[in-house]
């Protein structure tokens, strides 16, 4: 029996070793060396209350979408349409409380809504065979019209009897000094944390970005996940939709666009490989922050915001850079 | 009671005879290593044994009870598990997340179930140790060896107490070293009494392991006998239809 214990505490790799390579800790890292440097350069503005509670509740709109994202590309594939999902549900959940429905039922329809997208994006993914990419680019386009439809274009900004409850969710603390945004987020992530390494169908999500085959071969319902994962990226979009207008305070119909490369971005940055097969939830947040530093740090710092998309760029092939030598080293 | 008995298996997909007339028996714990060349029918043969064609002729049994199997799945239930030569394993899982892939062990009630890693890692650690093979269930299975992976794949089938284990060229793609590790892992199989289905090209293989051989040339079986009776160079030319049929 002591052989047999032996060889289940046996590894090849470390836990130290395993840190290093593992992305999201060396984004933790750049993200902690980042804020103290600014600090210093900023003479203390950067880490202000005021200054750090902007970067964690902008860092967390982007960061609720890559953690669906992230189970999206875990298994190889890809949404582009969360952007406009995250306007749709926030101008249903919008129209609905306008209508003067309660909050409740703004929620639940934006989130339905939000649902049904992603559903019908992973039906024509995983039973169609429909390329993800193009689906969820016909989807974008799909999702921002009927979000326009609804709205005739206008901007909402009155939400009815429960006004002033939606508007605490977005800029309230449930939790003195935490912004809701935030707690939401956390929660969230904590919750995709645990679907991921505890539950089957966090482990089969896995298993179709590490081979497909080998998943169906051995009789995981790869097809029933897939729209899961479809059905989990478009929620995280409306979830945010309802966070978004909830502390914007009002909708239009150019939210959220162009969003959906940022969370990509994010989400590689936090660790998720566009290959299939790899990802966490913790990294997804951490990507997330990383992405708001830099943003925020250029407004500080004085530089030319222009400058701001060749930095976030070079953080995605400096990401892409460190999963590279940390595969090399495994190969090699 | 033999494991697996064919009686007079044909199988014809339009006007091409893939397999026609073959049978024999395979008895419990015997490994047998079916050879033929590309074409030959040798794997039309194991896709009848595993479910994936029903045979156009014949009776396939398995402990003396006919079967009719229309899917993989249904051969499974009688006990036969096909180890692919690809292996169909996740690169990015551990070797025991691989071996307990779509059968994993929760613990917990109903939603509240989660993964139950520790019994996953002592379970297929026991596997890996009937197995003798020094593979780690909570390695990668992309940094493992050719032979650790083989071991993954077989252990995966002795979960499932397999009656019958069929294996696509295991040794085709591996180092010299690794051949020994996958010979030792039949060798383990047939140990348990598991019959082992050895499909071949690699001649030191099979006399290496198996303890009878089945040569199919054309989609018939021209022999089928004991190793220690036969030769390479007997099996080589019966392939090559140098020598028509093993006397």
């Amino acid at each position: 029996m002591s052989n047999i214990e032996d060889a289940i505490s046996r590894q090849e790799t470390t836990l130290v070793t395993r840190l290093l390579t593992s992305q999201a800790f060396l984004v933790l890292l750049a993200v902690l060396v980042a804020s103290v440097a600014l600090h210093f350069a900023t003479n203390g503005v950067f880490s202000s209350d005021r200054n750090l509670f902007n970067i964690t509740r902008n860092a967390t709109f982007v960061g609720i979408i890559a953690l669906g994202m992230t189970f999206v590309i875990i298994t190889g594939g890809i949404d582009l349409s969360v952007g406009s999902v995250l306007m749709l549900s926030s101008m249903v959940c919008a129209k609905v409380m306008n209508a003067g429905y309660g909050i409740e039922y703004g929620i639940a329809a934006a989130l339905s809504a939000a649902l049904l997208v992603g559903f019908v994006n992973g039906v024509m993914i995983a039973y169609l065979r429909f390329p993800p990419f193009v689906v969820t680019l016909a989807m974008m386009s799909i999702a921002r019209s009927l979000g326009m439809v609804t709205s005739q274009n206008t901007t909402i900004s009155k939400f009815g009897p429960d006004h002033d409850s939606l508007l605490w969710i977005g800029g309230g603390s449930l939790i003195q000094g935490v912004p809701n945004p935030v707690l939401i987020a956390l929660t969230l992530c904590a919750i995709c944390a645990f679907v991921l390494s505890l539950t089957r169908f966090g482990r089969y999500v896995m298993a179709i970005g590490g081979s497909e085959r080998a998943a169906e071969a051995t009789g995981v319902p790869v097809r029933q996940i897939k729209v899961g994962v479809y059905m989990i990226s478009s929620l995280s979009a409306g979830i945010c939709g309802v966070v978004e207008v909830a502390w914007l305070g009002a909708v239009t119909t150019n939210l959220g666009a162009g969003m959906e490369l940022q969370v990509i971005a994010v989400a590689v940055i936090g660790g998720a490989n566009l290959a299939g097969g790899s990802g966490t939830a913790i990294g997804a947040i951490i990507g997330a922050m990383l992405i708001e530093i830099i943003r925020n740090s250029l407004g500080l710092l004085g530089i030319n915001a222009y400058w701001q998309g060749t930095f976030i760029g070079s953080a995605i092939l400096f990401a892409v850079l460190f999963d590279r030598i940390a595969n090399l080293r495994r190969d090699g | 009671m033999p494991a697996l008995e064919l009686t007079h298996v044909a199988k014809h997909f339009g006007a091409i005879q893939a397999v026609s007339d073959v049978s024999f028996t395979l008895e419990a714990g015997e490994v047998i290593g079916l050879m033929g060349d590309n074409g030959a029918g040798k794997s039309t043969l194991v896709k009848m044994i595993a479910g994936n064609f029903l045979p156009t002729h014949g009776k396939i049994a398995i402990d003396g009870r006919e079967v009719v199997m229309h899917r993989p799945v249904e051969a499974r239930r009688h006990g036969v598990e096909i180890v692919h030569q690809d292996l169909a394993l996740c690169n990015n899982l551990t070797a025991a997340a691989n071996v307990f892939l779509g059968r994993e062990m929760r613990k917990g009630f109903g939603p509240f179930s989660v993964l139950d890693y520790a019994g996953m890692y002592k379970r297929s650690a026991e596997v890996f140790a009937e197995l003798k093979s020094e593979t780690r269930p909570r390695d990668l299975i992309k940094m493992m060896s050719g032979g650790q992976r083989q071991a993954v794949a077989i252990a995966r089938t002795m979960l499932s107490d397999a009656k019958i284990v069929l294996m696509d060229e295991p040794t085709a793609a591996i180092s010299v070293r690794q051949v020994a590790e996958v010979l030792n892992l039949i060798r383990a199989l047939r140990d348990k009494g598991i019959t082992v289905v050895l499909i071949s090209h690699r001649m030191p293989d099979v006399f290496g392991v198996a303890d009878r051989v089945i040569v199919m040339r054309r989609g018939h079986k021209v022999a089928d006998k004991k190793t220690a009776d036969s030769s390479p160079e007997e099996v080589t030319a019966l392939i090559t239809g140098a020598l028509e049929k093993a006397d």
